[in-house]
């Protein structure tokens, strides 16, 4: 059970990062004023930069120590094991370090922190606050300008501290490369265990760092459950489950547990997600054997069927303002990605090169601007994760193996979760950035597959 | 197909009073197949076992010969018998479905089983290899089945007493790697759902 990061008794002061929301109080603080000390050489050099050699980002190297106060070193070890985990930063050895007990509300000694290598320095102190919650203050520095860029304040309860601290990471990562956070976020997954030919599928939810992992029961008992995701507000999570029975279409709360098994349908169902209003949800149906693309109405219950081909259409994908659906269809005679109005109209294909092309799945808004739509490709042998314009221009591979599949998307439109499978091994998550260069394990042991990012946890999941 | 439904009961019934018959002495351990009917009927072959009893030879007095066990029989309507003597699966190309040529006398013969044992009810479950994503080897699979349904029914088999499911790739039959496990795992399977003996 996750408790909400609830508002502080604080007043009066402006709330300064744009996912603020009721009930999470952030609270700027001012720059603080340097002190009078020893007179310190003008430093060369200018603002921390984003340092390109060869084509390959360099990660920024920043200093973590831990904060002050209680659980304050669990706090920086989760901000610093984000940052080192996106492959944009490099955390330095805290025992190198020459300035040790910083105080937060004073200016660091920069000399000290250029010599150890820095260019970004994070510090912070716990404190309590009222009602017996922690406040958590953070401020990052910039050592070659040797000014403050960014200063916080966080109130919230002693469970929800790995959330304060993902928040602050978010903050670090958004001030220093320009592009949105995604460290307060979650994935749901496939946890998968046995023999090959009789694999126990069942639902797993845990923090992106592979924290707080839970086993949500599912409302489909020994059936396989696959194919999960999040609403847009990560509150619920839609799957499917496929048992001697048939299939069907899951609905559940996070928070309560409660699950609701959807009914009307004629036929076999599978592919659910939501649309980003949160009030429908596309899948395909197959009946007497022609699968398409329906859409149905939570509220209502509707179904309102998108696609008439006699050919395979599934896996839709929402553009971000819920207006276009991407999805896959073998209509051409091979598997390739199209484009369709929400309403079903003008179904037109984006996909080019020689290959089959599935699991569209259309990028969030990223800070860098444009979007995109990312894929699985299979091409002879190999399979590969990918991404193209919504338009099928400036078409990417980021992966190669025997088998890639399933991306999603985390909420900065810049990074990907997917599963990798090697030949007659097991699947397991792994992470990569659009650019192809920043790939990584995702931190789960076992074996997953299916995974789906949430969006930004808002202050009160 | 009345007399034989009376024919088969009196089948059962003769095997269960010969079973008990049998329970006063030494016993063969092994199940005692039906007493043959007189109603005649096309028979799968038999299995590997010889069928019938051979007739009792003269004994060379004085040894006392032990009749041997009844043969071990696959129970004519069982899903045993369906799946021994007709076959259950049929395979398919990389990404089609359309029923192969060699596909093709099996599920005629599935449909004549099937007529010949008319309260039997099937569910047609259709896989997928691994080469390809989850979601589209699950709507391959629903494809698959209802080929192979549609297939059954243009032999005459009444739509009514089929299900189709796909279990996409999520229930390899070969958990192998390469290509001859991929052939084997594009595959439909006829389940015996109720109605069988």
């Amino acid at each position: 059970m996750r408790l909400p990061i609830r508002t502080g008794l604080v007043l009066g002061l402006c709330l300064i990062l744009a996912a603020a929301a009721p009930g999470l109080a952030q609270t700027a603080l001012p720059p603080v004023a340097a002190l009078a000390a020893v007179p310190t050489p003008a430093l060369p050099g200018g603002p921390i930069e984003i340092d390109v050699d060869q084509g390959a980002v360099k990660p920024i190297p920043i200093a973590i120590p831990d904060f002050e106060g209680p659980q304050g070193a669990e706090i920086s070890k989760v901000v610093a094991d984000d940052l080192a985990s996106s492959g944009r930063f490099l955390p330095l050895d805290k025992g190198t370090f020459i300035e040790r007990n910083l105080n937060t509300d004073i200016q660091p000694n920069f000399p000290n922190w250029v010599s150890v290598g820095a260019q970004g320095l994070v510090n912070g102190r716990v404190s309590a606050a009222a009602s017996g919650e922690l406040r958590v203050d953070f401020r990052l520095w910039d050592i070659p300008r040797q000014q403050q860029m960014q200063g916080s304040s966080l109130i919230s309860t002693t469970a929800n501290l790995r959330r304060v601290a993902h928040k602050i990471a978010d903050a670090v990562y958004e001030k220093l490369t320009g592009e949105g956070g995604y460290f307060d976020t979650r994935i749901v997954f496939i946890a998968e265990s046995g023999p090959r030919n009789a694999r126990v599928k069942t639902l797993r939810i845990m923090d992106q760092d592979g924290a707080n992992p839970s086993s949500p029961p599912s409302g489909a008992g020994a059936s396989l459950i696959l194919t999960p995701r999040f609403s847009p507000d990560g509150h619920d999570v839609t799957y499917m489950s496929l048992g001697p029975e048939g299939s069907a279409i899951y609905l559940m709360n996070i928070e309560t547990g409660r699950q609701e098994r959807l009914g009307g349908f004629r036929g076999d169902v599978s592919a659910p997600r939501f649309s980003p209003d949160g009030n429908s949800l596309a899948l395909s149906q197959s009946i007497n054997g022609n699968s398409d693309i329906y859409v149905m109405n939570l509220r209502s219950r509707a179904l309102t069927r998108l696609t008439t081909d006699p050919n395979i259409d599934t896996s839709p994908s929402f553009s971000q303002d819920g207006g276009q659906i991407a999805f896959t269809s073998d209509r051409a005679g091979s598997q390739q990605i199209y484009v369709m109005s929400a309403n079903g109209g003008g179904a037109r294909r984006i996909s080019s090169g020689s290959g089959n092309y599935s699991t569209p799945v259309w990028s969030p808004k990223s800070a860098s601007g444009g979007d995109f739509i990312a894929f699985t490709k299979q091409t002879g042998s190999t399979f590969h994760i990918g991404v193209m314009r919504p338009d099928g221009s400036d078409e990417r591979l980021l992966t190669t193996s025997y088998l890639d599949e399933g991306p999603t998307w985390a909420p900065n439109g810049r990074v990907l979760m997917f599963f990798r499978q090697a030949s007659g091994g097991d699947p397991k998550l792994w992470t990569v950035d659009v650019t192809g260069r920043i790939l990584r394990a995702a931190p789960y042991e076992g074996s997953g597959s299916d995974p789906a990012w949430s969006p930004l946890l808002d202050s009160q999941n | 197909m009345r007399q034989s439904r009376q024919a088969i009961a009196l089948g059962l019934i003769s095997s269960t009073l010969l079973m008990a018959a049998c329970a006063t002495r030494p016993a063969p351990l092994a199940p005692v197949a039906p007493t043959p009917t007189p109603t005649p009927r096309e028979v799968p072959p038999p299995p590997p076992p010889p069928a019938a009893q051979p007739p009792r030879p003269t004994p060379p007095p004085p040894i006392t010969v032990t009749p041997t066990p009844a043969p071990v029989g696959v129970l004519p309507g069982s899903s045993q018998d369906f799946v021994v003597s007709v076959g259950d699966r049929v395979y398919f190309d990389l990404d089609s479905s359309s029923i192969r040529a060699d596909a093709q006398p099996v599920l005629a013969a599935q449909a004549a089983w099937l007529a010949r044992y008319p309260t039997v009810n099937i569910r047609i479950e259709g896989n997928a290899d691994e080469r390809g994503t989850r979601e589209y080897n699950l709507a391959l699979g629903d494809h698959r089945a209802n080929a192979i349904k549609d297939f059954l029914v243009g032999k005459g088999v009444n739509a009514s007493r089929i299900t189709t499911l796909s279990y996409g790739k999520e229930r390899p039959l070969d958990s192998g790697t390469g290509e001859a496990a991929w052939a084997k795992n594009r595959n439909g399977q006829t389940v015996i759902t109720s109605g069988a003996r």
